[in-house]
């Protein structure tokens, strides 16, 4: 089985206008570099992308906010982006903000086939608007629905020619869940091996749930908040 | 004298104990980790997926996929584990985390929060602070006591959207430390020379003084 495809053109071809696109990364860290970098050259529109963080303004998710291609972001923090909260006072953008482990676990449950899961976050809030409320054991719980996602894109730092990935430290982060939750999930990876040369025991996202994966080129890793101790 | 930032967090560091998870947010509650008693064990936790958080690297040595929850290039420690952000609320939800301390705009004197939003003017989001005010077993503040206007940040009750609801068990602010009982703020310590009275005009919520209220000692 080898699900190798050459380069990003090729993995993102079939992603067209209005689609939902699950985006792995924290802030900059293990964000799905050329992906984007290949979704801007095509230009495709409407998009709803659900990623924790919405990138810089010149950089990650903020390349293609800047070519008004998002129509809606689902995030936790988006704190780091003007153009992004430009476009969202203006009200060009829609915007759903919602708790960071309540974004996680709704791509878990979709990766674990599960349609629903309940969370104590956001009880008593206003992201609670609208939403079942069950008590369990005396204590509120709001339900939140899986999520279902055309395509995911996902960035890890090794994989093989089945899908099998491996993820860095804290590049980990969203990425296996959100290749977990793609009905199609795409992954680049710093570096492409044939199957069998990663341990079995150390992958952390099963093949089965990649059904495209490229050797990435031209990583930038971009540091967000560069802080040191002085030697 | 009211407190400096670093003062914040050296009292809030007198909260730790052996053994204990810990979650610091972004701001103030970042400075705590300075502030561990030598020969403690605090392991501390960052949501984005480390538990056994170090300092910051020494120049040339960070690494772009070793950051922090607030996205700062950062080590780890000696039996340090990474893993997902699924796995990271997962045990902030089940009650894993022993102490989580956060900054807030507004705590009320029934321990509302309210930390992520000012509708209109700022939308940065909760990032994972719904879900750790949620779950935590202990939740301290770390905030000045009044806003930059001067006006009150402990409230009968909040004006800004919550963050979480009956949730903050202790607020240590740049005057004063206060528990949240059934009956509102309990003034437990003052900072350095500040006064009960000044306290007191400074706290809009209800705010119970029992005895002689001793200062913070440094």
């Amino acid at each position: 089985m080898n699900k190798v495809v050459a380069g990003p053109s090729e993995a993102v071809r079939d992603i067209g206008d209005g689609a939902t696109l699950l985006l792995g990364g924290f802030g900059l860290c293990g964000i799905p570099e050329n992906c984007i970098a290949s979704l801007v050259k095509m230009g495709v529109k409407n998009l709803t992308c659900v990623s924790n963080n919405a990138g810089v303004d010149d950089f990650g998710i903020g390349l293609l906010l800047q070519q008004k291609q998002v129509k809606k972001m689902i995030s936790s923090y988006v704190g780091e982006n003007a153009e992004f909260e430009r476009q969202l006072l203006s009200g060009e953008l829609q915007v759903e903000l919602i708790p960071q482990g309540t974004l996680a676990t709704r791509c878990l449950a979709a990766g674990y086939g599960m349609p629903a899961i309940f969370t104590p976050a956001g009880v008593g809030t206003e992201v609670a608007a609208g939403k079942e409320v069950r008590n369990f054991n005396g204590k509120d719980y709001l339900l939140e629905y899986a999520f279902d996602a055309d395509f995911a894109l996902v960035k890890a730092w090794k994989g093989d020619t089945m899908g099998n990935l491996i993820f860095h430290a804290t590049a980990r982060n969203f990425n296996p869940l959100m290749a977990m939750a793609g009905k199609i999930t795409i992954a680049e990876v710093e570096e492409l091996v044939p199957a069998g040369e990663l341990d079995p025991d150390a992958i952390h996202t099963p093949g089965i749930y990649v059904q495209r994966i490229f050797q990435g080129t031209n990583y930038e890793n971009r540091i967000e908040q560069r802080t040191v101790t002085r030697r | 004298m009211s407190l400096t930032k670093e003062q914040i967090a050296q009292r809030i560091a007198r909260e730790l104990r052996h053994g204990y998870y810990v979650n610091l947010g972004i701001g103030i509650p970042t400075l705590v980790a300075n502030y561990i008693p030598a020969g403690m064990d605090v392991v501390l936790q960052s949501e984005n997926g480390l538990l056994g958080m170090g300092p910051f690297p020494l120049e040339g040595e960070e690494d772009p996929d070793l950051i922090n929850a607030g996205k700062q290039t950062i080590t780890t420690v000696k039996g340090s584990v990474f893993f997902d952000s699924a796995v990271s609320f997962g045990m902030i939800r089940a009650g894993r985390v022993d102490l989580t301390v956060l900054g807030a705009m507004e705590v009320s004197d029934q321990g509302d929060i309210a930390n992520w939003k000012i509708p209109g003017k700022m939308v940065k989001g909760m990032g994972g602070a719904m879900d750790l005010v949620a779950s935590a077993r202990n939740i301290i503040v770390a905030m000045m006591h009044t806003n930059p206007k001067g006006e009150s940040k402990l409230l009968r009750a909040c004006t800004l959207p919550l963050t979480g609801v009956r949730c903050v068990k202790k607020i240590v602010t740049d005057i004063a430390v206060l528990e949240v009982t059934p009956t509102g703020f309990l003034l437990v310590e003052r900072a350095p020379g500040v006064s009960v009275e000044e306290i007191q005009s400074k706290t809009e919520g209800r705010l119970t003084i029992q005895g002689g209220v001793p200062e913070i000692v440094f």
